[in-house]
């Protein structure tokens, strides 16, 4: 029963969205009557029905219901709760009810409490959101029913594949959809803006959060998948390049073009057509993601082909989206003013290139990313890694960086390079004495060099904004600013110095043998059995001393599990403030020795503390417009209250005046 | 995530009894005692991609097809021959699908021909955007 409430809940759901998109182009031709009115309701109904489709989903995984194939496949009576609750959205069907919950749920959100679009502009929005979600109820309920029965229940669930039940990787595939998710509104808002002409600050202002949302989302999801490679797959190694990081990756610089570009249509009035451009490329690319981890694709290109259906659907739903976008924008654009002008040294300007760089660089990984999967379309087998994606992107990025460095201290509009003589060449000193000291110090390849020669000034220089005020009273957002930039600088120095000053050795040694790596001893003092609930594993007892430094006792293991069988490294972290001494035991040599791979990796742990700077950057600046709206919001409040009042007084007066 | 982890599981779910069997291969987890011969070996292996896995390269695998490649590569550069020279007989072993470094061929010319687009666009659009209003 409760799983046809939830298949009920969809349906209508699915019905509500469509209404949501007849209402909203009714309002459109200019009739703005009884369906128009209902455009509002309609979302915020939709969205409380997929919540309420979601959480039968969930009911039906708490108490297993095995009737249910979705649950049957995926989930198992002897799971702890909360693998069973993350059961529900860790395979295809449930994950895809969580990407359209969350949509509905945002759409319902606006319609709840945004009101400071035209009204139809926000119809024209709800419209979009409505057919955004009217496709993915679509393929839910036509290719991916998550509620569909078994005609016998199964005895029991196929689902208890440890190494799945890991609490990262319950928690991670959603962070990306929220990501994906806040993408799509901001598109919706897009395309409202664009149907009617409304392509204004204001309209910057309301999509800002969104975007800004769904861009925390992604940097955390991406930092934390980078981390759980790096931990998990015991080489060490924090970024592949894979088709799966790329999936995210991608929408990512495109939320960060756009943050930027509606920032400065919200400040300045200026890159109309530009902003309404990225918000169509940040949700197309977060629809690419979907689409790459979502269609089996990347599996095997001949797999999908002989069993297409699901992926053709979201290829379709692809192909509608973003063709339609792009067709009203072709549409549209030319009736878009392009908005005030600016000069080339101005605030706006260094914008414009970064945000040209960014969807260079967005262009790349997309070719790097897709070309294989088309050539194995047509039989060619053809490798794309980093040897391509990493000189390819850094054309683009490294002139990024630089603009970065100098972009927030110029004045919006027009400025005069005079004005900032003095920290540029601050700056350009700083840069100089980088690349001398590790010119002379070692030798680097170019990519690494240039890293650490721009992360240093990118560091220093993304306070520079702060100088001359009073830092309490420094809006948030600013610090937003601040924070962030600093972040991808401290990024930047970690996988600058992780590249080029690893220290690796690989070495088979015997019980009380000594390595080296770096300043690092390590003493392997024994090696035992161990035993987990569903694993047996090798434990190395090891000992690191780093010079004459404190002995610590570290233990990596090699697992192995049983049901299904499986190998898995346990790698051991040593952390640092100047980086980390990763440790891993592989098998016995015929001689009796232990395999050892030690590395030492300065400061690689930067890394991923700027990527969540750069988040936390993001929360900030959300904190600060959020803050700020609600106040202009209880403002304007109090003056039409004010104005009411005053107005009640001398009609009162007018009154009394008439009487006498 | 979840396709890597299926793609890693799938290569960590080779049998140990495989990996018994295979021919030793000791450079797979062995460093070459030259510094500069172990950095060019390094340098290779980093751009030559494990053939069981998923978008790894057999730098950093553990699948035992990898560590016979790594073995390789360390033996080879061992004997003096050159990294490229390498490269050209793992290709012409197991087809160009081995290498990370894309060669320009019929089948890989757009990889390096729209990049070149790009850019030309990009100049474009940064001289339409700002370039004709720099003397304002």
């Amino acid at each position: 029963m409760i799983p046809e409430l939830g298949l009920a809940a969809l349906w209508l759901a699915a019905a509500l969205a469509a209404l949501q998109l007849t209402g909203g182009a009714a309002a459109q031709r200019g009739d703005a009557g009884d369906l128009a009115a209902l455009v509002r309701p309609a979302a915020i109904l939709q969205g409380l029905l997929a919540l309420f489709a979601f959480t039968m989903l969930l009911w039906s995984f708490v108490v297993t219901d095995l009737s249910v194939k979705l649950v049957a496949d995926n989930s198992h009576s002897m799971k702890p709760l909360i693998f069973k609750l993350a059961g529900a959205w860790g395979n295809h069907e449930g994950s895809m009810l969580l990407w359209v919950t969350v949509l509905s749920l945002a759409g319902g959100l606006i319609a709840l409490i945004e009101r400071r679009l035209p009204e139809r502009t926000m119809q024209a929005t709800l419209a979009a959101q409505g057919f955004v979600a009217l496709g993915f109820y679509a393929f839910l309920l036509l290719s991916s029913n998550p509620f569909e029965r078994l005609p016998v229940p199964a005895a029991e669930g196929l689902g208890l594949n440890p190494l799945l039940q890991d609490i990262g990787l319950a928690f991670h595939p959603p962070t990306l959809y929220f990501g994906y998710v806040g993408l799509s509104v901001a598109f919706s808002f897009a395309v409202g803006a664009l149907l009617t002409r409304q392509v204004t600050p204001e309209f910057a202002r309301v999509m800002r959060p969104w975007i800004l949302g769904a861009w925390v989302f992604l940097t955390l999801g991406i930092t934390a998948g980078s981390y759980w490679a790096y931990y998990e797959l015991g080489w060490g190694g924090w970024w592949f390049w894979d088709p799966v990081e790329n999936a995210s990756l991608m929408p990512w610089l495109a939320a960060t073009a756009l943050l930027h570009s509606a920032s400065v249509l919200a400040a300045r009035d200026a890159l109309r057509s530009w902003t309404i451009m990225l918000g169509v490329v940040a949700f197309s690319m977060s629809m690419v993601g979907t689409f790459l981890v979502r269609s089996g694709i990347l599996t095997s290109v001949h797999a999908f082909a002989v069993d297409p259906e699901r992926g053709s659907f979201i290829l379709a739903l692809l192909a509608l989206y973003i063709g339609g976008a792009l067709l009203l924008f072709a549409l549209r654009a030319g009736t878009i003013s392009e908005g005030q002008r600016f000069a080339l040294l101005s605030r706006e300007g260094a914008l414009v290139f970064n945000n040209v760089m960014l969807s260079a660089a967005l262009g790349i990984v997309l070719l790097g990313t897709l070309y294989p999967l088309l050539a194995e379309a047509l039989d060619m087998r053809v490798s794309v890694g980093p040897p391509y994606f990493n000189p390819m992107s850094a054309v683009f990025v490294i002139p990024m960086l630089m603009v970065m460095t100098v972009g927030p201290l110029l004045r919006w509009r027009h400025d005069n390079i005079d004005r900032i003589r003095l920290p540029l060449a601050l700056l350009v000193a700083i840069a100089v004495t980088v690349a001398l000291l590790v010119g002379l110090l070692a030798s680097v390849g170019l990519l690494p060099m240039l890293g650490l020669v721009l992360s240093v000034p990118l560091a220093l220089a993304a306070f520079l904004p702060l100088k001359g005020r009073r830092l309490t009273r420094v809006p948030l957002a600013t610090w937003g600013m601040v924070i962030a930039h600093f972040g991808v600088a401290v990024a930047l120095f970690g996988m600058a110095n992780e590249s080029a000053f690893t220290r690796e050795r690989l070495a088979a040694i015997e019980i009380g043998g000594t390595e080296r790596v770096e300043d690092w001893q390590i003493t392997l003092e024994g090696v035992d059995a161990v035993a987990g609930p569903n694993w047996t594993a090798l434990e190395a007892r090891l000992i690191a001393q780093r010079g004459q430094g404190e002995p610590v006792r570290i233990s990596p293991q090699a697992r192995n599990f049983w049901t299904p069988p499986q190998q898995t490294t346990e790698s051991a972290l040593i952390t640092r403030w100047d980086g980390q001494l990763y440790a891993v035991v592989g098998d016995q040599t015929g001689d009796g020795r232990w395999q050892l791979r030690l590395w030492w990796k300065p400061f690689v742990t930067f890394i991923w503390y700027g990527g969540i700077l750069v988040a936390l950057g993001g929360v900030l600046a959300i904190a600060g417009r959020v803050l700020g709206d609600l106040k202009r919001r209880r403002v304007a409040a109090r003056s039409m209250a004010r104005r009411s009042e005053r107005g009640r007084l001398r009609g009162a007066a007018q009154t009394a005046g008439d009487r006498a | 995530m979840k396709p890597f982890v299926i793609a890693l599981m799938a290569f960590l779910a080779v049998p140990l009894a495989a990996q018994d069997s295979m021919p030793p291969a000791p450079y797979a987890y062995r460093q070459l005692d030259d510094p500069r011969q172990e950095a060019a070996a390094q340098a290779l292996m980093e751009t030559l991609r494990c053939l069981k896995c998923q978008s790894q390269s057999i730098a950093d695998s553990d699948a035992p097809m990898a560590g016979d490649m790594r073995h390789q590569v360390r033996m080879r550069i061992a004997a003096g021959e050159e990294p490229e020279a390498i490269r050209a007989w793992l290709v012409e072993r197991y087809g160009d699908y081995v290498s990370y470094v894309p060669r320009v061929s019929t089948a890989t010319w757009p990889l390096f021909a729209v990049p070149l687009l790009i850019l030309i666009l990009a100049a474009l659009i940064l001289r339409r955007r700002i370039g004709a209003r720099g003397g304002e």
